[in-house]
C-alpha cells in the first residue's frame, strides 16, 4: 500500500485549515457565493437538490479497513447513515451541512483521505482496475502508475484551471475493467518486444453529450516517459482546448476539431521539449512505489480449496455466489471477492454505515486489510483465501451484502439522477430498482448471463449509458420523464458507443421495453455461450427494433 | 402562481419564502405569488436573504393545484419539496411525517 508521507499529511492538513477559514468567511459574509463556489468545489463540496454533497476521493479505488470505518463514521455522524459509491471509484455523502464539512475533512485527514480534486476543471481521481495487484490475468500492477500520476497531478500548478475536467484511467490486464478508452487519457500497460514495460496511450475518449472512443496516440510509450508524455498532452489541451463553450471544452472535442494527426504532432513536439528533463521517471522511484504496492505475503495454498468445494456442495447459494462473485487471483488458493452493492430493488452503489463497518471488519479479518471500489459501483475484497470464502459469504449474507449478481443484468450502474442531482432531467434509481425487481429471479438472470446495463438521468452520462450493452438515458420531454434505449455499447478492450434504438419510453413502459430487448436476445442467440453483446454485434439492431416498435 | 425557493446556506436545506419575508421549511407554508407586485416584493426579500447569508441561489418556481393541494409544477421542484422518491425516510416527506407524529 502506498505510504502517505509527511508531505502529504502537512499538505492535506493545510488545505483543511484553509477550507475551514473559507467556510467561516462564507458564513460571515466576507465571501459571496460566487467567490466561495470555486473554493468549495475544489474541496469536493457541491450543492445538490436537497442539500450539499461531499465527494471524497478514493485514489484508484483502493482503501483499507480504517478508512472504510471512517467513511461509516462520517455517514453515521454527519450524514444520514449511508454513502454512495460512484463510477469514479469515489464515495459521496448526500446530506452534509456546510458548517460540518471542515470537521468532516479533518476526520478524513486523520485516515489520510481528502476531497481534493474531486470536482472542478482539474485532473480528477485516476481510476483503475478493481482487481489491480490481484488479478490472474494482470502482468503489472496499474496502481503503481496511478499513484505516480496522482502525485504528479495533485495541485499541479499548471493544470488546476483546465478548459474542463480531465479524467485518466489505467489498466494492467488484457481484459480492460477500467473503461480506459472512454477517458481523456486511457493507459493500457503493455510490454515491448524486449520485455520492457510501457503503455498503449489513448487520448480523447469520453462520454457526456458527445461520446467518443479514445484515439490511440502511442502503441508503446516507455515507462520512463509516462509523466513527460502526460504533461505534453495536458499542455497541448490546456493551450488549445476550447474555453468559450463548456460543452465543447473536453479534449475529445479538441481531438475531433483539430484532427488526430495534427494533435499527435502537437503532443509529440511538446513531448520532445519536455522529455529527458525533470519529469523523467527515475527507476528508483518506480521501485520505491512498487514496494508500497507489494502484494501481501500469500501463503502457499492448494489451487483448489477442499473446504470451499465441500461447502459449495452443501449450500447452493454459496455455489452460485462463488460462480459469479469470485475473480481468479494470481496467487493459488486465493480469490478476489466482489461485494455487490446492487441488492434487488436497491439503489446501485449505496451502502449503509453498518454495512461499511461490516465490510471493514471482513477486510481486516480475511482480506489483508484491503478494499477496492469498482467503477461499476461495487466493492471488492482483493485478496481472500478460497478456504475463507464460506465464512466471508456467511457474514456478507447476514448483512444483506451477498447478492450473487456480479456482471449480471441486475448489477447495473445508475447515477443518482433526479432524486438527488441538480443537473439531472429524469430519475435513474427508480428505473434501476424496477428493472432489478423484474429480473429478480436468479435462474433467469443467470440464463441471460453477462449483461451490462447502465442508466443515466441526463446527457452528462455519469451512469455511463453510452457504453452499456443496454444503455438507458432519462430525458425531460415537456415535463415528463422519457427514457431512451441505446444498444451495443461496451467499455472493455472492444469499446463501442451504443446506438439509440428508437423513440423513448415513458417511465411506466421502460422496464417492459428492457425485457423485450432481453427476450429478443434470448430468442436469437446462437447458444448459451453467445453473450448479449456478441449477439447484438452479430445481429445488428433490426431484431430489437422490430420487437420494440413492430416490424 | 409562483413562489420563491432557495437553499439555506448553513446546511443546504431546501426553503421557500414565507409571507413576511421569512424562510419556511415546507412548501405548503410558502408565499404564493399571484401578482407582479407580489413578485417584486418577494424578489426584494429574496435578495435580502442572500445578502444576509441566510440562503443562496434564490429563484422563482411555478406552482399548480393538484387534487386540491398546491404543489410545484415541475418534477424537480416536487422532489425538492418532498425528498428522494426512492427514500421516503429522507427529506421533507420524512420531516413532515416526524412533525405530525
Amino acid at each position: 500500500m502506498y505510504r502517505y508521507d509527511e508531505f502529504d499529511r502537512d499538505f492535506v492538513n493545510q488545505r483543511v485549515s484553509q477550507f475551514e477559514d473559507q467556510v467561516r468567511r462564507r458564513m460571515s459574509g466576507e465571501l459571496t457565493e460566487d467567490e466561495f463556489k470555486p473554493l468549495r468545489l475544489m474541496n469536493g463540496l457541491y450543492l445538490q437538490l436537497h442539500a450539499y454533497m461531499l465527494r471524497v476521493a478514493i485514489p484508484y479505488g483502493t482503501l483499507n479497513a480504517s478508512q472504510m470505518r471512517k467513511l461509516a463514521h462520517i455517514a453515521r455522524t454527519y450524514d444520514r447513515g449511508y454513502g454512495h459509491f460512484t463510477t469514479r471509484q469515489n464515495v459521496q455523502f448526500n446530506w452534509p451541512k456546510l458548517s460540518d464539512t471542515p470537521q468532516i475533512l479533518h476526520e478524513l485527514a486523520d485516515v489520510e483521505m481528502h476531497a481534493i480534486q474531486t470536482s472542478g476543471n482539474c485532473i480528477r481521481n485516476v481510476t483503475s482496475d478493481q482487481f489491480a495487484g490481484a488479478a490472474a490475468d494482470e502482468f503489472a500492477d496499474p496502481r503503481v502508475y496511478a499513484e505516480i500520476l496522482r502525485q504528479w497531478s495533485s495541485l499541479h500548478p499548471e493544470f488546476l484551471f483546465l478548459p474542463r475536467k480531465f479524467k485518466i484511467a489505467i489498466t494492467g490486464a488484457e481484459q480492460d475493467r477500467a473503461a480506459v478508452q472512454v477517458h481523456d487519457i486511457g493507459l493500457q500497460l503493455t510490454r515491448n518486444e524486449d520485455g520492457e514495460i510501457g503503455f498503449v496511450v489513448f487520448v480523447g475518449g469520453g462520454l457526456g453529450r458527445t461520446p467518443m472512443v479514445g484515439c490511440k496516440v502511442r502503441d508503446f510509450l516507455p515507462e520512463n516517459d509516462l509523466l513527460a508524455y502526460s504533461e505534453a498532452i495536458l499542455r497541448v489541451y490546456n493551450r488549445y482546448g476550447r474555453r468559450d463553450n463548456k460543452y465543447k471544452a473536453r479534449i475529445k472535442i479538441l481531438v475531433h476539431e483539430t484532427g488526430l494527426e495534427e494533435l499527435k504532432q502537437d503532443i509529440e513536439a511538446e513531448f520532445e521539449a519536455t522529455k529527458n528533463g525533470i519529469l523523467d521517471l527515475p527507476n528508483e522511484e518506480v521501485v520505491r512505489i512498487n514496494e508500497y504496492f507489494a502484494p501481501p505475503s500469500f501463503e502457499a495454498l492448494p489451487k483448489i480449496s477442499t473446504e470451499l468445494e465441500a461447502a459449495k456442495r452443501e449450500d447452493r447459494d454459496l455455489a452460485l455466489f462463488s460462480s459469479r462473485n469470485l475473480h481468479a487471483h494470481k496467487a493459488e488458493g486465493y480469490t478476489s471477492v466482489t461485494i455487490s452493492l446492487k441488492p434487488i430493488g436497491g439503489a446501485p452503489g449505496d451502502a449503509t454505515a453498518d454495512q461499511m463497518d461490516v465490510i471493514a471488519d471482513v477486510a481486516q479479518r480475511f482480506g489483508h486489510d484491503e478494499l477496492r471500489v469498482t467503477h461499476e459501483q461495487n466493492l471488492v475484497l482483493p485478496h481472500v483465501k478460497l478456504q475463507d470464502v464460506p465464512t466471508v459469504y456467511k457474514i456478507l449474507k447476514a448483512n444483506e451484502l451477498a447478492d450473487s449478481n456480479a456482471g449480471l443484468i441486475t448489477d447495473m450502474i445508475a447515477c443518482p439522477g433526479l432524486d438527488y442531482c441538480a443537473l439531472a432531467n429524469a430519475r435513474s434509481i427508480p428505473i434501476a430498482q424496477e428493472i432489478s425487481k423484474r429480473f429478480e429471479e436468479v435462474k433467469r438472470q443467470n440464463e441471460i448471463g453477462d449483461l451490462k446495463l447502465k442508466i443515466s438521468g441526463c446527457i452528462n452520462a455519469c451512469g455511463h449509458h453510452h457504453v452499456g450493452h443496454i444503455g438507458i438515458l432519462g430525458v425531460d420531454r415537456k415535463g415528463e420523464e422519457l427514457y431512451q434505449i441505446t444498444l451495443g455499447g461496451s467499455a472493455d478492450q472492444n469499446t463501442s458507443i451504443g446506438k439509440i434504438i428508437g423513440r423513448g419510453f415513458p417511465e411506466a413502459e421502460i422496464t417492459d421495453a428492457v425485457e423485450t430487448v432481453v427476450d429478443t436476445y434470448l430468442a436469437n442467440r446462437l447458444d448459451e455461450e453467445e453473450s448479449f453483446i456478441d449477439a447484438y454485434r452479430r445481429l445488428g439492431d433490426q431484431p430489437f427494433k422490430d420487437a420494440l416498435y413492430g416490424a | 402562481m409562483k413562489t420563491i425557493t432557495a437553499n439555506r446556506l448553513v446546511d443546504g436545506d431546501v426553503v421557500w419564502l414565507g409571507h413576511n419575508g421569512e424562510w419556511v421549511e415546507f412548501v405548503e407554508a410558502a408565499w404564493i405569488l399571484n401578482t407582479d407586485e407580489d413578485m417584486t416584493s418577494a424578489l426584494d426579500f429574496a435578495k435580502a436573504g442572500e445578502d444576509k447569508q441566510y440562503v443562496l441561489g434564490t429563484y422563482a418556481i411555478d406552482l399548480e393545484l393538484k387534487d386540491g393541494h398546491l404543489q410545484p409544477k415541475s418534477l424537480k421542484e416536487r422532489i425538492r419539496a418532498q425528498g428522494p422518491t426512492t427514500r421516503l425516510d429522507l427529506g421533507k416527506q420524512a420531516e413532515r411525517h416526524l412533525r405530525s407524529a
